[in-house]
């Protein structure tokens, strides 16, 4: 059963077109990336899926919910969590809570046990009455998301919900996301955190308002299908990367942190080592060389360069 | 409606908690009518006296005294004729009483006398001050000749044979005059401002965008909203009012609901304009600036707080016809120094009324085409 189903969704605004023609579904309970540089359309997506922005053609069903025929009842089955952490900084944890209760209309024995709920998954027992700026990013993002499943949506969007937050932290809030989902909840995350998007089950690459690539983090491997990456570690990689750009066998390069990945063409033979040996030719000082399967960053880079 | 309660009841804590909003909503108008009460001061008070009494008799003392306790006047010296060009030279005095030979004999006989105050005119306005004040004391001290000594046609006005009557401030003390405008002046800015930056510093931390993904309609957020600011502004304005008649003398000679009545369609009109301002700017600086415009410098200058309006070209006086404050000025000064009905100013009650519903309205429009 899908969640969320998208069918050519397109937004304009003026003449620019924010979102144009995306078709994608959500299945219930899957966590879903929606990976992209900024200003790719991501926002804009999420907010059409919230119901706070009109589409300018396209449908999407979020919860069985036309957004565009009915933006309330959108919003009554979505939670929803921005980079921003917007939780009202000068009052308490509690207040925050109280607040967002009443806006969902939360109210007795109800709220009362998800009140619990928020405080013990936040890990804020005992800070109920501090304010929430005096909060460490952690707790405040732990917070926030507490106050956007407040009311038990089944479906969560998430915008950039990691941002400024510890490794840690981060860790932490990724296992609460699993674990929504392994209740059934459906998660919409959008990152720019490559690592994190490891967690996703399903990931959508979108590019320009475009969507460029869409499956799991597998299925988007195989755009390299025979074509291997081979990994060099040299002393000087801005000088090993003028070489191997030069070779016939090399499709083309990047930087992977301090070592070059090198994505070689498909129909060349055993090709690592034929490149090994022309750069030892061409004196690079080598100090490691290897295959390496294409990592999620690889994948990122090829769909945006092929959507060019 | 219980949405409404939970945005209101948000909104109350959040003010509890931010000191600077309390403050500025609590005690900036107090302080503000504590200053501009006491500067705004077109009253003069201490007028150095000097007083050449030629008559030396019970009469010529009692006025004498009369002008002392007055309050107005500060009898510095007594005189005779060749000290006092020297003395207003120097400035040692500002005025000089000189009370003629004969006054005595004149008072029982009921012959007029002429009394003489001679002013210091270097400041035009002190002067006619003064001599207003110079003018009520010796005519009443003249009344009272007269019915001391039930003399039928007896002694006419010492000096005067005008007789301004000064109606609600006979002592025409400005304050009286100047109050009711601060009272609006301060209500208006503290209500305008407040609302407007409430709303921007949501838009401006991101707590808007979550509160709109919330099944919540535009309408519940701005009456939560309205409601807390409201009560806060009400609650100032009267402190305002008491402030007022404890330290000014402020009389409040009509009706108190009356005066509630006006003061919350005032307010609620201010509050509208203040969700106008919010629905139009984007940053706390801008809201702030635009909010003090649109409230500051009509309710000081248009709404007949201190320029009268009559006096204004035509075409100002047609700009008034937006300023709420008008509205608000004429019925509070009705009730408050006139002790007028209903009556008398309903039709300014009718003007806030429209205001209010007319900046509501296009504030509420407004804000519902951002809130989807």
């Amino acid at each position: 059963m899908n969640a969320i189903t998208v069918t050519d969704l397109t937004r304009r605004f003026g003449a620019f077109t924010a979102v144009d023609r995306v078709t994608f579904d959500v299945r219930q309970g899957e966590i879903f990336g929606f990976l992209g540089a900024n200003g790719a359309g991501k926002s804009t997506t999420i907010r059409m899926l919230c119901g706070l922005l009109a589409p300018t053609s396209g449908t999407a069903t979020v919860g069985g919910v036309d957004v565009s025929r009915d933006p309330e009842g959108v919003k009554r089955r979505i939670g929803y969590m921005s980079q921003r952490f917007s939780l009202y900084e000068q009052l308490t944890v509690d207040q925050n809570i109280r607040f967002f209760g009443g806006l969902y209309g939360l109210a007795g024995d109800r709220f009362e046990r998800r009140r619990r709920f928020v405080i013990e998954m936040a890990g804020l027992e005992g800070r109920e009455r501090t304010r929430t700026v005096d909060l460490a990013g952690g707790w405040r993002q732990r917070l926030a998301l507490g106050c956007a499943i407040l009311h038990e949506p089944p479906i969560v969007f998430l915008d950039e919900p990691t941002g400024g937050v510890d490794p840690l932290s981060r860790r932490r809030f990724w296992a609460l996301i699993d674990a929504l989902s392994a209740d059934g909840v459906t998660v919409l995350v959008t990152t720019h955190y490559l690592d994190e998007a490891e967690h996703c089950h399903r990931l959508a690459i979108i590019n320009a308002g475009r969507l460029a690539a869409i499956g799991s983090t597998d299925e988007l491997k195989r755009i390299f299908a025979d074509r291997p990456i081979v990994e060099i570690h040299a002393a000087n990689p801005v000088e090993a990367m003028r070489r191997l750009d030069a070779m016939p066998e090399v499709e083309k390069t990047s930087v992977f942190g301090t070592a070059v990945h090198a994505v070689l063409k498909g129909n060349v033979e055993d090709g690592a080592s034929r490149v090994s040996a022309r750069l030892a030719e061409a004196g690079v000082d080598v100090s490691a060389i290897g295959p390496v399967q294409p990592s999620l960053e690889d994948v990122f880079l090829e769909v945006v360069e092929q959507a060019r | 409606m219980r949405k409404a309660l939970a945005v209101g009841q948000k909104e109350f804590r959040q003010i509890a908690r931010d000191r600077r909003t309390l403050m500025i909503l609590l005690f900036v108008p107090i302080f503000f009518l504590l200053l501009y009460g006491y500067a705004l001061n077109w009253d003069i008070r201490h007028v150095r006296l000097a007083v050449e009494d030629r008559d030396r008799t019970t009469e010529s003392r009692a006025l004498v005294s009369a002008f002392v306790n007055s309050g107005y006047f500060d009898l510095v010296a007594q005189v005779t004729d060749g000290q006092i060009t020297g003395l207003m030279d120097r400035n040692e005095v500002r005025a000089v009483l000189v009370i003629p030979y004969g006054l005595s004999r004149n008072v029982q006989t009921g012959r007029s006398s002429l009394v003489e105050v001679l002013l210091n005119g270097d400041n035009a306005n002190t002067a006619t001050t003064v001599a207003g004040y110079a003018q009520t004391i010796l005519q009443s001290e003249s009344a009272r000749f007269q019915v001391t000594f039930r003399r039928a046609g007896g002694p006419r006005a010492p000096i005067l044979t005008v007789q301004p009557r000064v109606w609600y401030n006979p002592e025409l003390r400005s304050t009286l005059f100047l109050v009711p405008g601060l009272i609006a002046y301060i209500a208006m800015i503290t209500a305008v401002v407040s609302t407007a930056l409430s709303i921007v510093r949501e838009k401006e931390r991101g707590t808007m965008e979550q509160v709109r993904m919330a099944p919540l309609d535009a309408f519940s957020f701005i009456v939560g909203k309205t409601i807390p600011y409201f009560a806060i502004s009400l609650v100032s304005a009267i402190g305002i009012i008491l402030a007022a008649m404890a330290l000014f003398g402020l009389p409040v000679r009509g009706s108190w609901p009356l005066l509630l009545l006006a003061l919350s369609l005032f307010l609620v009109g201010a509050l509208g304009l203040g969700l106008l301002v919010s629905s139009l700017a984007d940053t706390q600086q801008v809201a702030f600036q635009v909010a003090l415009l649109a409230s500051f410098l009509p309710t000081l200058m248009l709404s007949g707080f201190i320029f009268p309006i009559s006096s204004m070209p035509a075409f100002l006086r047609a700009v008034t016809v937006v300023v709420p404050a008008k509205y608000f000025l004429i019925a509070l000064r009705g009730i408050v120094l006139k002790g007028a009905g209903i009556a008398t100013f309903w039709e300014e009650l009718v003007a806030l009324t429209v205001f209010a519903a007319i900046t509501l309205v296009l504030a509420s429009v407004r804000l519902k085409r951002q809130w989807t």
